[in-house]
């Protein structure tokens, strides 16, 4: 008679995706903080796309339309979704030039990933900056 | 891999098509995006005139609902990629695909419409 296998094998680790709990602790790279931002802005231009269309449908429609365009984006909450719209199309392009890059095989290593995500936001963030000064009427 | 090339095993090139056109209907925004803002810059009247005169002309009438038709597809993808990734309910993912098309077809029949109507 053969001798019973002297240990077990170990439980096999589960492997499960990370949670909503877990979001607060992971600690994103600033290529992933880049991609996951494209995503949510990108999905931010999706459903702000009707109020882009009724703001768009105002401008044109005629001169009085226009001017109550003008009068809607006085508003400080319409001056904050204006800005949300802004940043969103400005990160959602910036960072898509640079995944378009990547594509293409272009700075694929790790430290030129890195740098191109840090530049994605260098150029977006003060751009963003800029229009909600612009929206805010500070720039005149 | 060992893979029969023979035998188009299911789902082969699934997705590389609507990868491809993502990044298409990309590059032609950012065109159109450049096109705008120097039609923008060249027209120095900024009021309502100017505005609706960068519109007036049937080439960029064609070529802005050109670009929102892009933009829809774009954004088609993009969504659908979403709901594939978050939803994992099939009849809700399938609801919310739906209305995905459903929206953004009804969209772009809006923006023609204000196009046109300039």
């Amino acid at each position: 008679m053969t001798n019973p296998p002297s240990s077990r094998p170990a439980a096999r680790p589960t492997i499960r995706n990370i949670g909503f709990a877990d979001l607060v602790h992971y600690r994103l790279p600033i290529p992933g903080l880049v991609s996951i931002l494209h995503r949510i802005s990108g999905l931010l231009l999706f459903l702000l796309l009707p109020l882009l269309l009724w703001l768009f449908d105002l401008s044109l429609s005629s001169d009085r339309s226009f001017d109550q365009l003008v009068a809607v984006c006085q508003g400080t909450l319409a001056r904050l979704v204006l800005v949300a719209l802004g940043w969103a199309l400005l990160h959602h392009a910036s960072a898509g030039v640079r995944f378009l890059l990547l594509d293409l095989h272009l700075g694929t290593d790790k430290p030129a990933a890195r740098r191109s995500s840090v530049v994605v936001f260098a150029v977006s963030l003060p751009l963003a900056l800029l229009f909600a000064l612009f929206v805010f009427g500070v720039l005149g | 891999m060992n893979v029969n090339r023979r035998r188009a095993p299911v789902g082969a090139h699934y997705g590389l098509r609507e990868w491809l056109a993502q990044r298409i209907t990309a590059v032609l925004l950012l065109l159109y995006l450049i096109v705008l803002a120097g039609a923008l810059a060249i027209e120095g009247r900024h009021d309502y005139e100017g505005w609706a005169a960068i519109f007036t002309p049937q080439p960029m009438k064609l070529l802005s609902a050109l670009a929102f038709a892009a933009l829809c597809y774009h954004a088609w993808i993009g969504v659908r990629d979403v709901w594939m990734d978050y939803i994992h309910h099939t009849g809700l993912r399938l609801a919310l695909l739906t209305l995905t098309v459903l929206w953004l077809l009804y969209c772009l029949a809006w923006c023609v419409q204000i196009l046109w109507s300039v």
